[in-house]
């Protein structure tokens, strides 16, 4: 099939409607803003929604509404944005309404700056808001990854019943680059919501609620979300390893920075250094078995670089346990690191732990 | 021979609404009108946060819990997918007047075909009796105890005419529960409502005046009578839209 130019913010938007998503709310923020005017544009030519919400909060909030009437369903923000969305998504999580929301992260905290950032990481995968809960978090690093991702995101959601969120640095946002686009889906394959309010028409009715209010039963019912995320995370944990086979010096970065990584394992392997790099696809869960495999074999250390002053490295420290060092570089305020800091950096934890070994 | 029974919209469970709070008589009202326009089966109900939360027990229709105050944007949601479904919101005062207000003026604005219920005790109630957009002035709350103070406190909000002013709204009334005649007119007014919601016509809204005793501190029998004398003084009655004028009463 062929090829077609797409930006980054509308290769979302068509994963999202070729996989049945027919109702999208949103407000404008930088740099997303390509999003909501998309939607705006291309949901009525498919019998879809779109409304321009009074503000985030109201956006998340009209997901609720739809996803939960068994319309698949679509929120966009930035940062900033994304925060004021957590109180809905909470409300979702407990009442276990499949959605999708996406996150084109710009720097923070505060108002902070409109580049590229990766600032939203711990608020994306451990949870957000209030409560026990997690959303499923997918992390394109490509504009052809933010169609797919955002496609599979919907069905994810509602095999699941968990929310989904699209985790995208603005660089991926902004990007624009050859998309090959999937099929459009029959909303007859879209299998049927039984726990939909979408009016009872005489069969038992139906309720969405997050108020659980005697503790005998809410703690069933977050033991239950729980279950849910473990079979999240035995099923669907996902990395692409890049030349970590032999691998000595592990390089992991998600989004735009695992395109730069790359790079900089290709440089290093050219100048003798055995590099590799782990770009994990599920943030949440996130793909520990990866990096234990690396960690069980060749690798004498690991770097993770982010866009932040130190995020995800926690969870791979969790995920090598102690069995190598892990050593972190990163850049904030919208500044995207060059190669040559990366490999620097890479040669520095190398010779670290070389020398603690 | 002519039986009573209680509306097949509201279901058994027990309403946990304190002794003399007319929450109960508006839930009647609302699920009587769903019933008798026979809207039942295609009805989707949006319960708000508030003393009204458990509304999703009582009346017998798919219904949804909303956050505080978001009640406007999730049943613009649900009806923008499913628009010939009738989607209605109840809310009390806290929520709808002071935490959604966003969310209230905007559904209002943009003139979304659903129905909101709108309940003013003037009072947090649920939470215990703290200050509301809706307190009286010179009304003792637990956050405002020697009365409300206009320069401490501001003024109470009055959504019916600050909705009044957007072009979009069909139909906006405020009624009162604090005696027979006052309810029979209420029950017009939410059938009313209803009714144009189904008929397509567009944003419609009722305030209805409830009682609380609790935390106004009164008997029952008092606090509908401070409503008969002193709320309706802040909140006048009255029809403050309606856009069918002029047709014929159905």
């Amino acid at each position: 099939m062929s090829k077609i130019l797409l930006h980054g913010t509308e290769a979302i938007c068509e994963g999202a409607m070729r996989n049945g998503c027919r109702a999208f709310f949103g407000y404008p923020i930088t740099p997303q803003n390509e999003v909501p005017e998309y939607m705006s544009v291309q949901m009525p030519k498919i019998g879809g929604v779109f409304v321009q919400a009074e503000s985030e909060v109201a956006a998340i909030n009209m997901v609720y509404g739809a996803a939960g009437a068994g319309i698949r369903a679509m929120t966009s923000s930035s940062s900033p944005g994304v925060s004021l969305k957590q109180e809905g998504i909470s409300y979702i999580a407990c009442a276990r309404i499949p959605c999708v929301i996406v996150n084109i992260m710009r720097a923070g905290p505060g108002l902070g700056g409109i580049l590229p950032a990766q600032g939203d990481y711990f608020q994306a995968t451990k949870g957000g808001g209030h409560g026990d809960y997690h959303l499923i978090v997918l992390a394109p690093s490509t504009a052809q990854e933010a169609c797919d991702f955002t496609y599979r995101a919907f069905d994810l959601s509602d095999k699941y019943r968990v929310p989904a969120m699209i985790l995208a640095d603005g660089m991926i946002g902004q990007i624009m680059e050859p998309v090959e686009l999937p099929p459009m889906r029959d909303l007859k394959d879209i299998p049927e919501k039984q726990w939909a309010t979408s009016g009872h028409y005489g069969k038992e009715r139906r309720i969405l609620n997050s108020l659980i209010i005697k503790p005998e039963e809410l703690e069933p019912h977050v033991n239950e979300l729980q279950r849910t995320y473990d079979e999240i995370y035995a099923n669907e944990r996902k990395a692409e390893c890049y030349k970590t086979e032999d691998a000595e010096i592990v390089l992991t970065a998600y989004g735009t920075i695992a395109r730069i990584c790359k790079s900089v394992v290709d440089e290093l392997r050219m100048q003798g250094v055995k590099a590799g790099c782990i770009r994990p696809i599920t943030l949440y869960p996130f793909p520990d078995d990866a990096y234990a495999k690396c960690a069980a074999g060749a690798a004498k250390a690991f770097l993770s670089v982010e866009l932040s002053l130190g995020q995800m490295v926690e969870d791979v420290k969790l995920a090598v346990n102690g069995k190598k060092p892990v050593y972190f570089y990163g850049r904030t305020g919208g500044n995207v690191p060059e190669e040559a800091e990366i490999i620097e950096a890479a040669k520095n934890a190398l010779k670290k732990a070389e020398a603690v070994q | 021979m002519k039986v009573f029974q209680k509306t097949k919209m509201l279901t058994d469970a027990h309403l946990h609404y304190c002794p003399g709070c007319t929450h109960g008589i508006v839930h009647r009202l609302v699920a009587e009108s769903i019933e008798e326009l026979g809207l039942q089966d295609k009805c989707i109900g949006v319960a708000p946060v508030g003393c009204a939360v458990f509304a999703y027990d009582y009346f017998n229709c798919d219904m949804q819990e909303a956050a505080h105050g978001r009640a406007p944007a999730v049943a613009t949601g649900i009806k923008r997918c499913l628009p010939d479904r009738t989607v209605f919101v109840y809310q009390g005062d806290g929520d709808l007047a002071s935490i959604g207000m966003a969310e209230t003026v905007h559904a209002a604005a943009r003139g979304e075909n659903i129905t909101i219920i709108f309940i003013n005790n003037s009072i947090y109630g649920m939470t215990g009796g703290q200050m509301a957009p809706t307190t009286l002035i010179g009304q003792k709350a637990t956050t405002c105890q020697n009365g409300r103070d206009p320069a401490v406190n501001g003024y109470p909000i009055r959504v019916c005419e600050l909705l009044a002013t957007l072009d979009a709204p069909y139909y906006i009334e405020r009624v009162s529960t604090h005696d027979v005649k006052h309810v029979m007119a209420a029950k017009k007014a939410i059938k009313k409502a209803l009714r144009f919601q189904s008929e397509g016509r567009g944003y419609t809204f009722v305030e209805v005046l409830v009682s609380c005793p609790t935390n106004w501190h009164m008997r029952p029998a008092e606090a509908l009578q401070f409503m008969g004398k002193e709320c309706v003084k802040t909140f006048p009655l009255g029809v403050y839209r309606d856009k069918s004028e002029g047709e014929a009463e159905v």
